[in-house]
């Protein structure tokens, strides 16, 4: 009888650890060996010895943490290839969630544990779909576990942006919006909904998105937002800027035509957190399974356990008993709660950066 | 398609903060709407619809019989309105149901027809067929939970921009036509002549008073002009005849439900501009009193007891039929005497007319009066016709110099729309004697204006500069920058820490030069409160 996944698969201080192979899946520190869901901060920490991912991943960790803090070594892996640490197979498989994001297949002495990552299935054109595959145990994320998160489709929600830029033509848009994958998302889902017009970007949304266009997403013209020709005058009335969460409250914001302030996220879906936030145009798209898509996925991978390593886990502890699945919370430490206010340190240092 | 297009305005209406641009979102409902959805929509944020039959328990019983008891427990303690987590847990049939969303008429007439034991299977059809933002704006428009931030004044300035036509003109039949008002639309559209109003009470618009700065006095001709005291309540208008009886604010709100008192006084036919306060025994209690009436859309007879309201009247524009307002202010006086002297109205007075000689003498007697419940003075010019909106030169407000402290600026929080990237609301701060000998700086008030753009950046600055703590969007600042405090009054309160409150509290001068030790003390505020009790 193949082991159960709990006898070589362990949480440790620093993350998730697979015994046998002597690696980590997306430690919270630096580590000796560490695997590589996707470069978002709270996944992809800096200073590895050796970290193995997919060449996007790769990438995108280099860009972020700068040549010398992404890995000494890194090892990359495409989607759908597998290779031995110790005996331990491991597998690449798209998640579906940001450019080179993927779930990361564990296989040891017949028994398979998927750790998905942070994963999505609502379409999304900068990345591959998520592709479910047949396990023991399914370690997920419950950033969404309840049943009040069901994410509209991507391209309403753009509907309801046009919509806002054609009523208030003397206005500028700006939408605050996490600067690796919901950026370049919205990009794309605006160019898919006819939207030809320059886009335009705060400093801290170029450098991704240039790295996208690099491994082949076509994004259409962006264009620094410009600084106003005299004292006083703003700019980019009528168009669309895409910027940090909460940009909207630095000075840097008041060069923009009396913005329109919206906030692409999955947590805008209640009202409340929307107003708290002074939010005028709230849009709800995710990079994040809601909660339909999490219990559909579970079902579809067909694991009679389930790991939970962050979010809403009571609920979905709750709902997976009684679905005959055994669900156990891992509390795993360091993974951000709040996508939208993950990327506000990141867009602070650039701004001050001098973006 | 109208209930969604009914909860797209609602949706961005809640999350606009900007009057422009509420405006604008109002005059694209009015412009791209059907009848009678439209006015039905007007209706529902003038807060002139109402269900009586479909009550929250519903919604909370239909939303535990198609969901999990215990997910819906978790669900509701996260996001808090249940309105909300019913809206948003509602399980989406897939395929959608092959009807069409409810229109806002539809919803209006079946639920004034339905028998109470349908509704719950009436509002589960809709739900069915609705998205979330659909469900949400259904559930709040049965169960009267719409709080848009509209006021209903605000809803016919766009009604009026949209149209073209002055908003007076249309605040002066509004009142006397039903919902979904057809016969509004259609005059605004030039289908029809402007509606009659008949016998139904309506909103007449108040004339208003300009503020009388010191360039203007030399200029004034004294003997033109009548003075009155003005009181420190809230300005009202009650119109009363064989069709009804109302109490409206000066911007039209609708103030009948909240004054039984007043209301149960307008037993005659006539429209009296007044001055609602809070009287006992002919002495004005301090604006604090009124405002716990104002607070409340019903009250109790504890409250009737402790906070009697009644009407200071100055001025006539109906008597009976007759339309008053051309006639000279002096002639109206006259009548408005006469009328009160025949007619004896319960819960009324007149506001007596202030003698004088001379603009030094009346200047002295404006600074003189301290006491609680007036402003100022009012100046009116005999000869003036009741003219709508604020006319220039024919009625004066000349508030006496107001009240000012040094305070010390403690918190400060960013503005809304415009100001959303500025800090722009300050609250300021007094000295007092803390129990170890030691002294304290205790909150007295918060003010949003009296600035300069100039200095309103440079205080942004300032704030940005010296932040020693944050709370969502609040920032503490460092107890150092002196700002020079205007206000109207202080009046002693108990809802307030440092047990007073002021009245229009703004910035007059950023005191750089004055070291924090050496703003005001809590005791020199306490020494300009008027409602003291008697020692
Ligand atoms: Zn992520
Ligand atoms: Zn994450």
């Amino acid at each position: 009888m193949p082991p159960h996944p709990d006898t070589w698969l362990r949480v440790l201080p620093q993350g998730l650890f697979c015994e046998p192979g002597d690696f980590y899946i997306d430690p919270q520190a630096g580590v000796h060996r560490a695997v590589v869901s996707h470069g978002h901060s709270d996944h992809a920490r800096p200073d590895q010895a050796a970290v193995l991912g997919t060449p996007e991943t790769l990438a995108i960790m280099t860009a972020r943490l700068g040549e010398g803090r992404a890995g000494r070594t890194q090892q990359p892996l495409t989607y759908g290839h597998s290779i031995e640490q110790n005996g331990v197979r491991i597998t690449l498989v798209p998640a579906g969630h940001v450019l080179g994001s993927a779930q990361v297949v564990l296989e040891w002495q017949g028994s398979r544990v998927v750790v998905s990552g942070d994963y999505k299935r609502q379409p999304d054109p900068t990345c591959e779909p998520f592709q479910p595959v047949a396990c023991d145990v399914f370690v997920t994320e419950a950033t969404f576990a309840l049943p009040v998160f069901q994410h509209p489709p991507a391209q309403a929600e753009m509907k309801r942006l046009l919509e806002s830029v054609a009523l208030f033509p003397e206005r500028a848009h700006l939408v605050g919006c996490y600067a690796l994958g919901k950026c370049q998302r919205l990009i794309a889902e605006l160019r898919r909904a006819g939207y030809e017009r320059p886009i335009y970007l705060h400093g801290a949304q170029a450098s991704m998105c240039a790295l996208y266009e690099r491994f082949g997403i076509g994004l259409g013209a962006l264009l620094p937002v410009p600084r106003p020709a005299k004292r006083g005058e703003t700019v980019l009335a009528g168009e669309i800027v895409l910027a940090p969460p909460s940009a909207e409250s630095n000075p840097w914001s008041r060069r923009l035509a009396d913005p329109v302030t919206a906030v692409a996220s999955g947590w805008m879906r209640v009202r409340q957190r929307a107003k708290a936030r002074g939010v005028e145009l709230p849009l709800v798209v995710s990079d994040h399974a809601d909660w339909p898509d999490l219990l559909d996925t579970i079902e579809e991978v067909g694991a009679p356990e389930v790991w939970v390593t962050h979010g809403r886990e009571d609920a979905l502890i709750y709902a997976l008993a009684q679905r005959g699945v055994r669900g156990r919370a891992l509390h795993l430490l360091g993974r951000e709660e709040d996508e939208v206010e993950a990327d506000v340190a990141e867009a602070v240092q650039a701004e001050a950066a001098g973006a | 398609m109208s209930l969604p297009a009914f909860a797209d305005l609602l949706e961005r209406l809640i999350f606009t903060p900007g009057r422009n641009a509420k405006l604008a979102l109002l005059r694209r409902w009015f412009a791209t709407q059907p009848d009678p959805d439209r006015g039905i929509g007007l209706a529902a944020i003038a807060g002139e619809l109402s269900f009586t039959l479909a009550k929250p328990s519903i919604i909370r019983e239909l939303a535990a019989g198609r969901t999990d008891p215990e997910l819906l427990a978790m669900s509701h303690d996260y996001v808090g309105d249940l309105a909300e987590t019913v809206a948003l847990i509602w399980p989406e049939a897939d395929p959608r149901p092959n009807r069409p969303p409810p229109d806002l008429s539809e919803v209006v007439e079946t639920l004034e027809l339905a028998a109470k034991a349908d509704i719950p299977r009436i509002m589960a059809d809709w739900l069915d067929v609705l998205d979330a933002g659909g469900r949400l704006a259904l559930i709040k428009l049965v169960t009267g939970g719409l709080r848009v931030g509209v006021s209903a004044r605000l809803a016919r300035q766009a009604l009026a921009d949209w149209a073209k036509t002055p908003v007076e003109e249309i605040e002066e039949v509004w009142h006397g036509i039903p919902v979904p008002y057809r016969p509004l639309f259609d005059w605004l559209e030039g289908r029809a002549e402007r509606p009659d109003p008949k016998d139904v009470p309506v909103f007449r618009p108040p004339m208003l008073a300009q503020p009388l700065e010191t360039a203007d006095i030399a200029a004034l001709d004294h003997t033109a002009y009548r003075a009155e005291w003005k009181w420190d309540g809230v300005r009202v208008q009650v119109s009363a005849g064989p069709g009804g009886a109302r109490l409206w604010s000066r911007t039209g709100e609708d103030y009948s439900a909240a004054f039984p008192e007043i209301m149960d006084s307008l037993d005659f036919h006539a429209v009296l501009d007044g001055e609602l306060l809070v009287m006992r025994e002919g002495e004005v209690a301090p604006f604090a009193d009124l405002q716990q009436r104002l607070n409340r859309k019903v009250v109790g007879p504890k409250m009737l007891r402790e906070y009697p309201a009644g009407l200071r009247l100055y001025d006539m524009l109906f008597d009976g039929t007759e339309d008053l307002r051309p006639l000279p202010f002096d002639t109206r006086r006259e009548r408005l005497e006469a009328w009160f002297a025949r007619v004896k109205p319960r819960a009324m007075d007149l506001s007596p007319q202030v003698a004088f000689v001379s603009l030094d003498q009346l200047s002295a007697l404006r600074d003189g009066a301290r006491a609680a419940g007036i402003e100022g003075l009012m100046l009116k010019r005999g000869d003036s016709p009741y003219v709508a909106g604020r006319p220039k030169g024919l009625w004066w407000k000349w508030k006496r110099v107001p009240l000012s402290v040094d305070a010390v600026l403690m918190y400060a929080q960013r503005g809304h729309g415009k100001r959303s990237s500025t800090y722009s609301d300050y609250t300021f701060g007094l000295w007092r004697q803390d129990e170890n000998g030691g002294r304290e700086l205790v909150p007295v008030g918060k003010a949003y204006s009296g600035y300069t753009d100039q200095e309103l950046v440079w205080l942004d600055r300032w704030i940005r500069n010296h932040t020693t703590g944050r709370f969502g969007p609040v920032r503490e600042v460092e107890k150092e920058l002196v700002l020079e405090v205007v206000f109207d009054a202080a009046q002693l309160s108990g809802r307030h820490k440092s047990g007073v409150a002021m009245r229009f509290p703004r910035i007059s001068r950023l005191r750089q030069d004055k070291p924090a030790a050496e703003a005001d003390l809590l005791e020199t505020l306490m020494a300009m409160v008027e409602n003291r009790p008697e020692a």
